[in-house]
């Protein structure tokens, strides 16, 4: 009974979204559904933050190392929820001008708007831009000839590399019945044929792959959400 | 300065060519005829199909409009007003701080500005007709979407001449979407999805009635057992990480499902698994999944739910935690397993940095190519979703993934059908032109 009835509502409502993609007058109940899963993740959200506190705090009062960061997770969300709870610094809405928490909690000129503006977005940015040190060091690493593979892996990045450059002007002078041969053209045709191609196959590898295991899950053969698997 | 004379019989004519010049420059295109508007058949009741004709003559393309439905009406009426309103607030305040008032009578004389400029913008008449699109010069219909289902519309299809300029609008008779009991742009989908569904459930089946399946080496997943023995050798932890979405994801699904193994073999050789979730039901679901493995390999002493831990659902905030944790920690195996965006090289490349063993498995194609150049072993695409059923070894999930490659064969076959007639239609076949383009305009677009 405990495990019958959640595979019983998992499966009832796996059917119904399949069937409300094909059958318009059933669409409202896929998004009752839809309704109920983010009222759950909702209220899991509670058992979240209360996860985060709980392991924060304990790693502060063991000291273990790197407590300190603990410390800086704690009170970052203390004063994002105080400042988002309480609205502090919150405008006025459009509608209602005389009633001052009636904006958004994150209106650009609200105290959570311009913490997220001028903290969170400069470090978000800042990681991101790592991104590019990481993509020279992966690069580096996966394009060392070391087998056929690898030396064709190379190759083709030097050419899609020379392509995207000015280099590919040096090219232009090539005759147009051999058009084909000038390095834009080749990029392009890489980049349409052969990626393109590559790409799809492992798409259409995935979609079919959803489905199955979609049809796992309403099957009951595999079960996460019960922790079996 | 010296005067320039043009003899008159010149002027006149020059005069006459400029004044026909001017008049074929800005002649307006003819209006559309018969320009009717229906529901669009077989879809959810949201859409009108408009047709109309025309000769074409000196028409570059056509610019459909229609009405507002009743609730856009109303919303449209309610923003005019309240625009109206916010400025009529701003400029009675300002001019009543200028004129010296006390604070509460100016509020109260804007408030008072407000509610009659509220008033006043309620009986203004507004324009009846929004912008839809643009159909091409050749379009002799085109379908209105994003239409309720309660309303009655009127479409307008006005004609652009070459230079720009818009001709005489046609407009159709009033006409209201309908819905239907299916949707008939999704048929060969349908066709397609329940293809597969029985191929897998004929699969699963056979598999139950004890016919025996093969299934090939998958590298990333037999180096699964070797990647947790080197944690427990080294006494480091196994870093899982089940991907950054919800349990509403299928990947996220596949994750965790994987994760389920990996814990139990963790359990088996006494390695400490850390799980960091981006979201709040993935933890739930990763403790529960983890003890259940533990439970399973008879180690339910050793489970810890702390070490599967929600840290935040911001993209880049929990990609720090993962890096810096990796940093301070040095993981001896790093398992990234469910949907990844640009973080996933952020984590690999942190992975690579501290030794770890890494294996990835994702269906986000995007982040594939990181994967691949980041990680030890990756799984690509369906392989990703086949290591529930590689790991476990269960006749039944056997059986899902033979079917999953009946269905895979399936495609393929129609891929080679669609190349060799496309191929063909090149080469001057009518008959093959006419099938790939049936593949392409009805089974592909469904």
């Amino acid at each position: 009974m405990k495990s019958t009835v959640p595979t019983l509502i998992a499966t009832i409502v796996g059917v119904v979204l399949i069937v409300a993609f094909f059958v318009p007058a059933t669409q409202s109940w896929s998004e009752t559904a839809v309704d109920w899963f983010n009222i759950l993740a909702g209220v899991a959200f509670i058992l979240g933050g209360g996860n985060l506190i709980k392991v924060q705090l304990e790693t502060i009062s063991s000291r273990r190392p790197g407590w300190g960061y603990a410390l800086v997770i704690l009170v970052s969300f203390a004063i994002m929820l105080t400042v988002g709870l309480l609205k502090i610094g919150v405008p006025p809405a459009e509608q209602y001008p005389n009633h001052p928490w009636s904006g958004e909690y994150d209106a650009p000129a609200s105290a959570f708007g311009w913490i997220f503006e001028n903290v969170y977005n400069p470090l978000t940015s800042t990681m991101f831009a790592l991104l590019a040190f990481y993509v020279a060091s992966a690069a580096f690493r996966a394009f060392r000839a070391k087998n056929i593979e690898a030396m064709l892996l190379l190759g083709t990045a030097f050419i899609v590399l020379l392509g995207n450059t000015a280099i590919a002007r040096l090219t232009d002078g090539i005759p147009d019945s051999l058009s084909f041969l000038r390095l834009d053209q080749v990029v392009a045709n890489t980049m349409s044929y052969i990626t393109t191609g590559a790409f799809r196959a492992i798409t259409i590898g995935i979609a079919i792959g959803v489905a199955a295991t979609a049809l796992r899950v309403l099957l009951g053969i595999d079960r996460p959400y019960l922790g079996r698997t | 300065m010296r005067e320039i004379r043009i003899p008159p019989s010149q002027a006149i004519v020059a005069g006459a060519l400029a004044f026909a010049l001017a008049a074929l420059a800005v002649a307006a295109p003819p209006p559309p005829t018969n320009v009717v508007a229906e529901d669009n058949p077989w879809d959810d009741g949201s859409a009108l199909r408009v047709t109309w004709t025309s000769d074409g003559t000196d028409v570059a393309a056509w610019r459909i409009r229609r009405t507002l439905g009743e609730e856009e009406r109303r919303q449209q009426r309610e923003r005019h007003q309240i625009e109206a309103a916010a400025q009529a607030y701003a400029t009675a305040l300002a001019a009543a701080k200028a004129a010296g008032q006390a604070p509460e009578d100016a509020t109260q004389a804007a408030t008072a500005a407000a509610q009659a400029a509220a008033t006043k913008a309620g009986g203004d008449t507004l324009d009846p007709f929004m912008f839809v699109g643009i159909a091409g010069a050749s379009d002799r219909s085109f379908v209105v979407e994003g239409l309720d289902g309660e309303s009655s519309y009127v479409v307008s299809v006005e004609p652009r001449g070459a230079d720009g300029g818009y001709g005489e609008a046609a407009i159709s008779a009033e006409a209201q979407p309908a819905q239907q009991l299916f949707r008939g742009d999704r048929l060969w989908f349908g066709i397609m999805l329940f293809g597969v569904i029985a191929m897998i459930l004929g699969c699963v089946v056979a598999a139950r009635n004890g016919v025996k399946m093969r299934i090939r080496r998958i590298a990333g997943l037999d180096a699964i057992d070797e990647a947790v023995g080197r944690a427990t050798e080294m006494g480091r932890p196994v870093l899982f990480i089940p991907g950054i979405q919800d349990m509403d994801n299928v990947q996220t699904v596949a994750g965790v499902t994987i994760l389920g193994r990996v814990a139990k073999t963790a359990a088996e050789y006494d390695a400490t698994i850390e799980v960091p979730t981006a979201r709040s039901l993935v933890m739930t679901a990763c403790q529960d999944v983890v003890q259940s493995a533990y439970y399973e390999a008879g180690r339910a002493d050793a489970y810890n739910p702390d070490t599967i831990r929600y840290i935040t659902d911001e993209q880049f905030g929990f990609a720090a935690y993962a890096a810096g944790r990796m940093v301070r920690e040095k993981p001896a195996t790093c398992i990234y397993m469910g949907q990844f965006y640009a973080e996933s090289l952020l984590l690999s490349e942190n992975g690579n940095a501290v030794g770890a063993i890494q294996i990835a498995g994702t269906g986000e194609t995007s982040q594939l190519p990181f994967f691949v150049a980041a990680c030890d072993y990756t799984l690509i695409g369906e392989e990703f979703f086949a290591a529930s059923a590689y790991l476990s070894r269960e006749p039944l999930q056997m059986g899902s993934l033979m079917g999953q490659d009946m269905g895979k064969a399936m495609v393929m076959l129609l891929v080679v059908i669609g190349v060799i007639c496309t191929t063909a239609g090149a080469l001057g076949s009518g008959q093959a032109q006419a099938i790939a383009d049936f593949l392409a305009n009805n089974v592909l677009k469904s």
